[in-house]
């Protein structure tokens, strides 16, 4: 056991109360001789006696051959915290998911406790495990031992981000495709891209089962994978009945009511959809799990182009396919995904994310570049102004 | 010397998989949650799978992942996995480890809970603890909201539909916080303080005036260095200048603090996903427990609770009320702050007389 634990009054405030306390967490790798955690505690308590934090802007830094993955992090008081002076960051790439072992948790804690704070992230907002806090020295270490137990780094910078999924048919009934295999197939078929930035901006895929969409891809996601399906929902007319019976729940009030649709009736015992009208919402299928299900002929729609605001507003994606099969190897997604990082790689400007994009060439303009027929689920209306670019052939 | 491995992915999921996963895989039939925080999930051969899931702090220490092995091993043959937020989930099919495994987990102080009808563990972004363009601790706030949020956590209150909070400490938005029931997000509200000493060192001036938004960034010679100054009554805080250029923090103790957003979600059911709209433009940082923010977001939170329909989440009650009366129901002032001027403004005018009584 090396210094001891440094105090923290104000931090020591967040010890307090039921919620589990990340003052605790950061404390418990100090009091096992962390250095790195002692000083980030010292700096964080500063923070809160300062109201301002204390790490400098970014820094090159990395594993050799990669751009990204890596996060550099100095501390503006390496004087006074020189255990925190490096405090760099690196994205480990999730499994799908986010299944682990024990075996394989406590092998990538010894890892971090050679080499790092001890600190971690489970997981960062795009997915990744987060190694929080190394000196520039130890990345190339923590890299091969990492890449020996067959993880690899994550995305960022201006490459294809890691991709996230939810649990999809591991563990859930909903799941209209098979999120896990699918984000694993797209993460090894790039791994160039997501390894060697090159494009003007960032590009996040997220896969969700359903539109329950848990992984918040349509808020989140260059390209949103959103499970649908084709055909009618599956109705189990018994159970149907078990739940009016039940009492748990009013159907006609909570379920036929709310729907968006209004394609729902009920009888008092017998459940009809209008499936031609269906939204597939899920509000249906979520109030009713043991009656209702989603049809059979299942796939995903893609959507493209969400962003938080910085720089010209916030967006959610849209729709590109209103509906794609998505069976391995996946290659329609693939072959979409080039079009579009071409076309975008091509005339994006310098940190402008492809929902900009395609705002500022056009959808429509931005379908014809890559060669995808414009159909009208892809908007809420036709336009409603005149100002229509007519482009006219050479006999016209 | 071996050869250096690159590019070698993930390690396949398969392998992490439990064995009553991996026989019922898109197999299930459906799930319910038998009590807080814990799902059981029934596949087509009978088969049951129960989910206990424990909030985590996101940040979590060796020693913490260690203990959660331990614990997975003890009841769970050694299978865990984390949710998209940051709760982590004991699996396992023996329905008689389920009660050790809660009061194992509330004893470790890492409680049990996050499903149904109420609040669940909040995705936010590193503040003070490792960024350098937050404009408030992240964590801090988080564990503050939670601690008096917890009953609608642990299942003692019940919320009429799932409410999602989210916290970002810049408009970064590493958390993209834009689409959530009740979204934190910090604030800068003073220009950048260029330092014109470091400008020529550490940035390239055509990408820092073509960084801004607003076009409010120009190049200058100021004391005879090449550097840049702000039109600061164009300026609106964003720190997309700061992001490619470290000589322009926008960091300040005094004027920096977290406003406070509502109505948003991502789900397709029922409603169309939606952004959050502004309801607390600014409130100062209160390190450490920041008690402004968590009074309002209690106070949100109550008045939702006290009239919402079942199913309705947030952005649907406040659709089906009206704005006016959110504001009068929830006592918070309506401000021109909160009145879009940005692109594309105009949409959110009221342009009819659709409008309810408050």
């Amino acid at each position: 056991m090396a210094t001891k634990v440094r105090e923290t009054p104000m931090l020591d405030e967040l010890t307090k109360g039921p919620w589990p306390s990340f003052v605790r967490e950061i404390k418990k790798s100090a009091e096992d001789g962390k250095e790195a955690a002692n000083d980030l505690l010292g700096v964080l308590e500063r923070s809160y006696h300062e109201k301002i934090g204390h790490w400098k802007h970014g820094g090159i830094v990395g594993v050799m051959g990669y751009g990204g993955g890596v996060i550099g992090r100095y501390n503006d008081l390496p004087e006074e915290f020189p255990h925190v002076a490096h405090f760099h960051t690196l994205r480990v790439n999730q499994p799908s998911g986010w299944f682990y072992t024990s075996d394989i948790l406590r092998k990538i804690c010894d890892i971090w406790d050679k080499h790092g704070s001890g600190i971690t992230n489970f997981h960062g907002s795009t997915g990744d495990m987060v190694l929080l806090g190394c000196r520039t020295e130890a990345l190339e270490p923590v890299f091969a031992e990492l890449t020996e137990l067959g993880f690899d780094l994550g995305g960022s910078g201006s490459d294809m981000r890691t991709p996230s999924c939810c649990c999809g048919k591991a563990r859930c009934e909903w799941a209209c495709y098979d999120t896990m295999n699918a984000c694993y197939d797209i993460t090894m078929h790039f791994q160039d891209e997501l390894h060697r930035p090159a494009f003007p901006y960032k590009y996040k895929f997220k896969f969700a089962g359903c539109g329950n969409d848990c992984v918040a891809s349509i808020a989140r996601s260059d390209c949103a994978v959103i499970g649908t399906w084709k055909d009618d929902i599956q109705i189990d007319q018994a159970a149907v009945a078990e739940y009016a019976k039940g009492g748990g729940i009013d159907i006609q009030k909570h379920v036929v009511e709310r729907c968006p649709a209004g394609c729902m009736s009920f009888d008092g015992s017998k459940l009809e959809i209008n499936n031609d009208d269906c939204m597939k919402c899920m509000h249906c299928i979520n109030a009713l799990p043991k009656a209702l299900a989603p049809g059979k002929e299942r796939g995903a729609t893609i959507l493209i182009g969400a962003k938080a605001p910085i720089i010209g507003g916030a967006l959610l994606s849209s729709v590109f396919v209103p509906f794609l099969e998505m069976e391995p190897p996946y290659e329609d997604l693939k072959e979409l995904t080039e079009a579009i990082w071409d076309l975008w790689g091509e005339h994006g400007k310098n940190r402008e994310r492809v929902g900009e994009f395609i705002q500022r060439i056009g959808l429509g303009n931005f379908l014809e570049q890559i060669g995808l027929e414009p159909t009208p689920e892809m908007v809420v209306h036709p336009r409603t102004n005149p100002y229509i670019f007519f482009e006219l052939d050479e006999e016209e | 010397m071996a050869e250096r491995k690159t590019d070698i992915g993930p390690p396949h999921y398969e392998q992490f998989l439990p064995p009553v996963i991996k026989k019922n895989y898109g197999k299930w039939k459906y799930h319910e949650i038998v009590r807080p925080g814990v799902l059981m999930h029934v596949a087509e051969s009978g088969d049951k799978l129960f989910s206990v899931r424990a909030a985590t702090p996101r940040l979590a220490s060796t020693k913490t992942l260690r203990m959660f092995a331990d614990i997975a091993e003890e009841y769970c043959g050694g299978h865990l996995r984390w949710t998209s937020r940051n709760n982590v989930e004991f699996l396992t099919d023996n329905e008689s480890n389920v009660e050790p495994l809660v009061e194992r987990l509330n004893k470790e102080g890492y409680p049990v809970g996050g499903t149904g009808p109420g609040i669940t563990n909040i995705v936010h972004t590193q503040g003070w603890v490792h960024c350098h363009s937050a404009a408030s601790d992240a964590s801090g706030v988080v564990k503050s909201v939670m601690d008096e949020m917890f009953p609608y956590y642990n299942g003692e209150k019940k919320l009429p539909a799932k409410l999602r909070i989210a916290f970002a400490c810049c408009l970064n938005m590493c958390g993209a916080v834009h689409c959530s029931d009740i979204a934190i997000l910090g604030v800068h509200r003073k220009p950048p303080d260029v330092k014109h000493d470091i400008m020529k060192a550490q940035c390239e001036i055509p990408s820092t005036v073509a960084a801004c938004p607003t076009g409010a960034i120009r190049p200058a010679t100021v004391d005879g260095k090449q550097s840049v100054e702000v039109i600061e009554e164009q300026c609106m805080f964003c720190a997309n200048c700061f992001s490619v250029c470290p000589a322009m923090p926008l960091n300040r103790p005094d004027t920096d603090g977290i406003s406070i957003w509502v109505g948003g979600k991502v789900s397709q059911a029922r409603s169309e996903p939606k952004f959050s709209k502004l309801a607390v433009p600014y409130i100062p940082n209160e390190p450490p427990r920041w008690p402004t923010v968590v009074n309002t977001v209690k106070k949100i939170v109550e008045t939702y609770a006290a009239n919402a329909r079942p199913w309705e989440r947030m952005g649907e009650w406040i659709d089906r009320i009206g704005w006016p009366r959110f504001f009068k129901l929830t006592g918070l002032p309506f401000t021109k702050y909160h009145i879009d001027d940005f692109t594309h403004a105009g949409e959110t005018f009221q342009r009819s007389l659709h409008f309810k009584r408050a």
